[in-house]
């Protein structure tokens, strides 16, 4: 990695097919910028994410994960926000474990068309992840 | 595990390689595992270049295909196809998207946009290795689509639907059909009358047994998704006092034409507000088409001077609308015909920013001279200014086109050009998210390749809700989107990806959780050798995953997105 390269954050986001991809597609065509150190792994739904993949980013070098969850708009049914908190709370308690801290996983609902709400969000946790990494 | 991995990175014109060094990205990957090609392409998705991949894939006998290139939303498709005709399982097909998510996303830091696209074509690559040929599921789709607005796009596009032998439901939310078009009088380059060409549509549309119209209703929400959308509707009582009716339909398909609004001038935008004396060329046309006599009479004046002014919330470079909505003046010109063949004495002046009267339109353009308007020429530097002199309205202008020439013009009224925006009412296009665009209309998957269609599969886009059009660009969108919808469930079945949970039988010792966490009840119990373990319904299962991280053995997996395919894209990605 190049020095500038340094200055953010490497964050690994899990997206959704049909949510949250989207925004983060539209947020490159409207080119609203992000840190280029954020790289998205998609999944069909976000109550599908392994807490050990999550652990595995962190033990490969990830700085933070984030979770662009589908929110009320999952396609496959309501019951998706309360399982991918579920995720987040089960991960939440392997990462106390491992003495790692939980607001280095952080989650939100990001609809289709969040676009910008993505890149708020992004940036913010980049701010945060630099801010405690360099602390 | 692949070991002839061929790599395909895409210039996508400059889109891609303006901002990401694409040979940089080919040299980085070229010597990874598994890779025994990796070249770049100008456009993957032109037709040479398919027909390359499949001689490539049968000539080097590969067994994995990647390409880098755009949004898979756009082309996995196309390239799961090509592999398809090269004799490989679509399903080996692996997507890297370094257009939308690294050249566009990070066009601001180059470096960081090149580092990004290796990464994630090295991810790609680690995904290929480990991706299993899989097979398509089939279910079946309802045949019945709704077209959402009655205006001269959605009416085409239901008569269209209608002759391909397909179930319409129309939902108009006004009370009578036509739009914005049944309010026109004469059309340019046609002549016809806006209400008569309405009516003979509408006039079809009702006589078809195919079809179902609702006028007075709105949908007021949808479920589901393509080949299986659930819409409820509100349907407004006949007699005031009566309940509204609501009625809920399963629906195949969408198509969205709920039109567009006119642009509104803000109070005092050149005058608009302040004086009677400044209208909006609709409300202009309107005056045009209902008066009659030998002299235009406005609020009992005479009216002989027209100054006209383009581009009235449209153009603006900051903070309005910076898109030009083409139809505006072609309009402007055909009312000024009009106006100045129907009445004695009108003088046309037209103060423009560059007369957009594309194709067959500059005929108009062409008679409007010959008839003697008078076309001055601002920018947006220096606007018109409208003031009173001598108790005349006068509007002062920097004429462009005579070397910036201060010119003062009397008017008995001032027409503003205004253009189209998008509906202020966005209540369908939220409740299906749709995606709008910069200019705040819905937006399709590529203004190109896929001009109808939305991200959102099984709806598309007709008409002016996609952006400025003029009726005869309306009802070729409508005609397409038309096409577009009854083409996605004509068979009456679709075809579904093969993804679903898949149980390690021999680590699973039922515990029920994986069971409980299944929205779909594909999830059973079944004695394997003695053993209970958990099996999974393939035709119910839908592939949502969330299954598989409640498993306390870790023994669920996601086709296609299993724990190795997952941790060897992570280990990659750093």
């Amino acid at each position: 990695m190049n020095g500038a390269l340094k200055k953010s954050a490497k964050i690994l986001v899990f997206s959704t097919e049909k949510i949250s991809d989207p925004a983060i597609d539209m947020a490159g065509l409207l080119k609203l910028h992000y840190p280029p150190t954020v790289y998205t792994l998609t999944v069909p739904c976000s109550g599908g994410i392994k807490p050990a993949w999550i652990m595995y980013a962190y033990e490969k070098g990830f700085d933070g994960v984030f979770i662009a969850a589908d929110g009320s708009d999952c396609i496959f049914g309501e019951s998706c926000t309360e399982k991918t908190g579920n995720i987040v709370s089960m991960t939440h308690e392997q990462m106390k474990e491992k003495e790692l801290d939980p607001a280095r996983l952080r989650m939100a609902a990001i609809c289709s068309v969040c676009s910008e709400a993505f890149v708020k969000q992004i940036r913010s946790f980049n701010d945060y992840l630099l801010k405690t990494r360099n602390a | 595990m692949k070991e002839r991995i061929g790599v395909y990175v895409c210039h996508c014109g400059g889109n891609i390689s303006d901002y990401v060094d694409v040979e940089k990205v080919c040299r980085a990957v070229e010597n990874e595992d598994g890779v025994v090609l990796a070249r770049t392409t100008l456009f993957a998705c032109s037709d040479s270049n398919q027909n390359e991949m499949i001689n490539d894939i049968k000539e080097h006998n590969l067994d994995g295909v990647i390409v880098a290139s755009c949004s898979p939303k756009l082309h996995l498709a196309t390239f799961r196809n090509v592999t398809e005709r090269g004799e490989l399982n679509k399903y080996t097909y692996v997507h890297a998207n370094i257009r939308e998510q690294a050249s566009w996303a990070h066009s601001d830091d180059k470096t960081g946009a090149t580092e990004k696209a290796i990464h994630l074509v090295k991810a790609a690559i680690a995904k290929s290795r480990y991706a299993e040929p899989l097979y398509p599921y089939w279910f079946e789709a309802e045949k019945t689509i709704a077209v959402i607005g009655g205006g001269i796009a959605g009416m085409k596009a239901t008569a269209s639907l209608a002759d391909k032998n397909s179930n319409v439901v129309l939902i108009e939310k006004e009370s009578r059909l036509g739009g914005h078009t049944a309010e026109w009088g004469s059309l340019a380059m046609t002549d016809e009358k806006g209400y008569e060409l309405t009516e003979r549509i509408a006039g079809d549309i009702r006589n078809r047994e195919n079809i179902f119209i609702l006028t007075g209703a709105e949908v007021i929400s949808t479920k589901g998704s393509i080949g299986n959308f659930e819409i409820r509707i509100r349907k407004k009582p006949q007699k005031e006092g009566d309940p509204s009716e609501i009625m809920v339909m399963k629906i195949g398909s969408i198509v969205v034409a709920t039109g567009y609004d006119h642009y509104s001038p803000k109070d005092g935008e050149y005058g608009f507000g302040n004086s009677d004396w400044v209208i909006t060329l609709p409300e202009f046309k309107k005056l045009v088409d209902s008066s009659t006599g030998k002299i235009l009479e406005y609020k009992g004046m005479r009216i002989s001077n027209v100054v006209y002014i383009y581009c009235v919330g449209s153009r603006q470079a900051n903070g309005g609308n910076s898109y030009c909505s083409r139809y505006c003046c072609t309009s402007a010109i055909h009312t000024a015909i009009e106006a100045k063949k129907k009445f004695n004495g009108i003088v046309n002046i037209h103060l423009n920013r560059g007369i957009r009267t594309y194709g067959k339109q500059e005929l108009l353009y062409a008679e409007s001279l010959q008839m003697g308007d008078l076309y001055l020429q601002f920018n947006e530097e220096s606007l018109p200014k409208i003031f009173v002199k001598k108790q005349k309205m006068v509007i002062a202008v920097k004429d462009i086109l005579s070397a910036g020439k201060e010119l003062e013009v009397e008017a008995d009224l001032v027409v503003l050009v205004t253009g189209m925006v998008p509906r202020s009412d966005r209540s369908v296009g939220s409740m299906l998210k749709l995606p709008k665009g910069r200019d705040g209309f819905y937006n399709e998957v590529h203004m190109k390749l896929r001009p109808v269609e939305t991200v959102i599969d099984g709806v598309t886009i007709a008409g002016t809700c996609q952006g400025p059009k003029n009726i005869s660009e309306s009802v070729n969108s409508a005609l397409s989107a038309a096409t577009k919808s009854y083409s996605l469930i004509s068979k009456g079945t679709l075809e579904t990806e093969p993804i679903i949970a898949k149980i390690d039988q021999e680590n699973c010792s039922w515990c029920s959780k994986c069971l409980n966490a299944c929205p779909f009840d594909a999830i059973s119990k079944e004695a394997v050798h003695n053993r209970e373990v958990a099996i999974v319904n393939a035709s119910v299962c839908k592939g949502c995953g969330m299954c598989t991280p409640v498993c306390p053995v870790d023994a669920i997996d996601l086709t296609g997105y299993s724990s190795k395919e997952m941790m060897s894209m992570i280990d990659v990605l750093v």
